[in-house]
């Protein structure tokens, strides 16, 4: 970005101008999420930074949210700190059920949107798949289509998912799925699949074919040129796609909303309750642990990317 | 493909050329061996799709469908009310009920208040016409009790609506499960008494109006990703690799970070006496009694969602900036061309087809969005899911929801064909 030793000095002024243009795009994009850190250590019950916190008087900050994530919903919150004390918290405390929750279900959905994904992945990067277009269009387009309406087809079939098999005349009752967590898992599953779709299928065009040819040629059967050749290589990919899988599951509230029961209470349904209902800093405490998870996904993802471009020999450019 | 192109396939199809079929060792025609071997390839290949292309077929496609069944599809009156729906069935529009309708109304009545399905015949008929539910609920606990002959006389005894001649016309509409009388709806538009559409009272004309604020907020918010992205993505395209993967942690962290957090933050920020009014204050831009009201309304919407979608304009515009060769704007600058004018004629059009993709991909998203607008939003800001989403939840009228859902299923699908003509799926990138 540096300017040339001829540029005019319009082009210096413009030059500074775009700069100062692009920083304060920056802080637009950041200071949302960083903001909310430091006032999530507020005594006060309010959103701005009182007048104690902005001379860092010790006294204006304290833990008291991230206390009342562990105490809300707690039988006994105000006993002695100890054994009886903290597995009633793991038990009742709401925030760690909800915790809970998001881990179970985001674990699983992971899992199988992964598997599916990497399969279908594979086969529609090879080039003598047919209809490739179209399928690729329709395992992709439950990122595309509106939640709502995902979330509104799955309350309805989850409440009967056998209704279907009563089009053509067989029983058309065998229990629901809403308000169980397979219904869940199976629902961030199909919402979770077209990252994986996404991310392996970009791993796999860098993919060099003959290395499979290679190592069938040398007498490999196809499953041990998988899982010693294929796997080893696209497995950065991978766990990108299943990464994003999970944080799609972790984050996601309305097929919660619409096809969860009171025990599938996940994080994000908790927060959405928060902000409805009276929004009080314990949400910021929520929401710092969470930023704080996603610069760890973040980082992680960017190793790995790195990592696959050195083992494919991409460099940077 | 590769037999077309060979220039030998043409005149050797099958393999039987003038010097002897070509055989593969075991003495097969080398073409059948070889169409065989592409159609196994061609299976196999088909077959590590087939389980997903299933799961998502079963636990998404067929939901989908099911639903939008429910905007077209609604026998609520007409499976309950089976004896009146076979008069309407055999009689013109604009006959006026004769003893036989209702003989056969108060029969159905009867039936189905005792099956206790009469709610939902009431809700159906209530969809049309407003205010009917409890006509047919307060009718049915009276017609248990039993009802006599003549039944015109004992039905307008109970309630005199029911000699409305705009009811007996709703109820015709319903007695027929297929219907577009939701699609007319979500059009503002709705029938008459003869049948014909006409435009819905002033009051109840939110639809139409929902849809456009919608698409023209869509349109807004992704002008604004563009003029927020462009700089940002041109910066981290000329910048060194290593600094630009520095900055790019500032787009992406945004970009992995929980919604539900942005909008809490966007909250926390621009509320009455949040950080954002409290530094205006501070730098004497307002007064104190002058604070903003910048969330629960529109512009809510619009910054939160302008946030939230903005990587999603900088990735595609990036990755395509990173291809552009600089030596271009610099062979037109050295041919005398302005900065402005380089810019202008030589870049901007190079970066057509990551703002193209950019562009499609944000308004796509916004046009389905629901949890922004619905925690922020107010009452100014609501888009047309939150629509669907009322419909689902509280006033239960799932046909509506689903005629709307269509509607906006329609457009976006249009558009996503539209994305992969112009952009191709393969070339959707996260990050």
């Amino acid at each position: 970005m540096a300017l040339p030793k001829y540029a005019s000095p319009l082009e210096k002024a413009w030059h500074w101008a775009y700069l100062v243009i692009c920083t304060l795009i920056f802080i637009f994009l950041i200071a949302p999420i960083i903001v909310i850190i430091p006032l999530s250590f507020n005594a006060e019950p309010y959103f701005t930074f009182t007048d104690k916190m902005r001379s860092f008087d010790p006294d204006g900050y304290s833990m008291r949210w991230y206390d009342s994530l562990l105490t809300f919903g707690m039988q006994a919150p105000d006993g002695p700190r100890n054994g009886g004390w903290w597995a009633d918290a793991w038990n009742n405390a709401k925030w760690i059920n909800a915790a809970k929750n998001s881990m179970i279900i985001g674990f699983f959905s992971t899992i199988l949107a992964t598997a599916l994904g990497t399969l279908a992945a594979l086969g529609l990067s090879r080039p003598e798949m047919p209809f490739r277009r179209a399928i690729m269009a329709i395992l992709i387009s439950p990122m595309i289509v509106p939640l709502i309406i995902t979330a509104t087809g799955m309350f309805f079939f989850y409440s009967n998912p056998c209704s279907v098999l009563g089009w053509v005349g067989l029983p058309s009752n065998c229990g629901r799925l809403a308000g169980t967590y397979t219904g869940v898992i199976l629902a961030h599953a199909t919402l979770g699949i077209p990252f994986v779709i996404i991310t392996v299928t970009a791993t796999l065009v860098g993919f060099d074919q003959s290395l499979n040819r290679a190592a069938a040629s040398l007498g490999a059967n196809p499953r041990t040129t998988f899982f010693r050749v294929t796997m080893p290589l696209i497995l950065p990919g991978v766990i990108s796609g299943a990464l994003f899988a999970f944080v799609t599951s972790f984050d996601e509230v309305v097929a919660v909303l619409f096809i969860a029961g009171p025990d599938q209470q996940t994080i994000p349904r908790q927060m959405w309750n928060g902000i409805r209902e009276q929004i009080s800093p314990a949400i910021l405490a929520v929401a710092t642990i969470l930023v704080l998870f996603s610069i760890a996904l973040l980082t992680t993802v960017e190793l790995l990317r790195r990592r696959s471009e050195r083992m494919r020999g991409v460099t940077p450019h | 493909m590769a037999q077309a192109s060979d220039p030998h396939a043409a005149s050797a199809p099958g393999g039987d050329a003038n010097d002897g079929p070509l055989t593969t060792a075991d003495g097969q025609p080398l073409g059948r061996a070889l169409r065989r071997s592409q159609r196994r390839a061609k299976r196999r290949a088909f077959l590590l799709v087939l389980p997903l292309l299933a799961f998502i077929l079963i636990t998404f496609v067929v939901p989908i469908a099911q639903m939008l069944q429910r905007s077209f599809y609604n026998d609520g009156f007409s499976a309950n009310m089976p004896q009146l729906s076979a008069w309407f069935a055999a009689t013109e529009r604009g006959t006026d009920p004769d003893d036989a309708a209702w003989a056969a109304l108060a029969a159905d009545l009867t039936a189905t208040a005792e099956a206790r399905t009469i709610g939902v015949v009431g809700t159906r008929i209530n969809y049309d016409m407003a205010g009917t539910r409890s006509l047919f609920t307060s009718t049915g606990r009276k017609v248990r009790d039993g009802i006599e002959p003549p039944y015109r006389e004992a039905l307008l005894e109970i309630d005199e609506k029911w000699g409305n001649p705009r009811l007996w016309s709703v109820m015709r509409e319903a007695s027929s499960p297929v219907t577009t009388n939701f699609y007319l709806a979500s059009l503002d538009r709705t029938r008459d008494d003869d049948g014909n559409i006409t435009m819905a009272p002033e009051n109840q004309q939110v639809y139409v109006m929902l849809f456009q604020r919608t698409f023209g907020l869509s349109l807004l918010i992704t002008v604004a990703t563009f003029v927020l992205g462009f700089p940002i993505a041109h910066l981290l395209a000329t910048l060194p690799m290593r600094r630009a993967n520095l900055l790019m942690i500032l787009v992406l962290l945004p970009f992995w970070t929980s919604l539900l957090v942005r909008t809490t933050s966007w909250i926390v920020l621009l509320q009455q006496q949040g950080v954002v009014n409290d530094l205006l204050i501070w730098a004497g831009i307002i007064d104190a009694n002058g604070r903003l009201q910048m969330i629960y309304n529109r512009t809510g919407t619009i910054i939160a969602m302008t946030h939230i979608l903005l990587p999603f304009m900088i990735l595609p515009l990036y990755s395509v900036m990173r291809t552009i060769n600089p030596s271009y704007v610099r062979a037109a600058r050295s041919l005398g061309a302005t900065s402005w004018t380089a810019f202008r004629r030589i870049y901007f059009p190079q970066t057509l087809p990551g703002l193209g993709a950019g562009a499609l991909l944000v308004f796509i998203l916004a046009v389905g969005y629901y949890i922004t607008p619905a925690l922020v939003g107010g009452s100014s800001g609501q888009l047309i899911s939150n629509m669907i989403a009322m419909h689902m939840t509280d006033t239960l009228n799932w046909s509506m929801a689903a005629a709307l859902a269509a509607l906006l299923l329609g457009s976006v699908l249009a558009l996503y064909w539209i994305y992969d003509r112009l952009v191709g799926i393969d070339n959707l990138k996260l990050g």
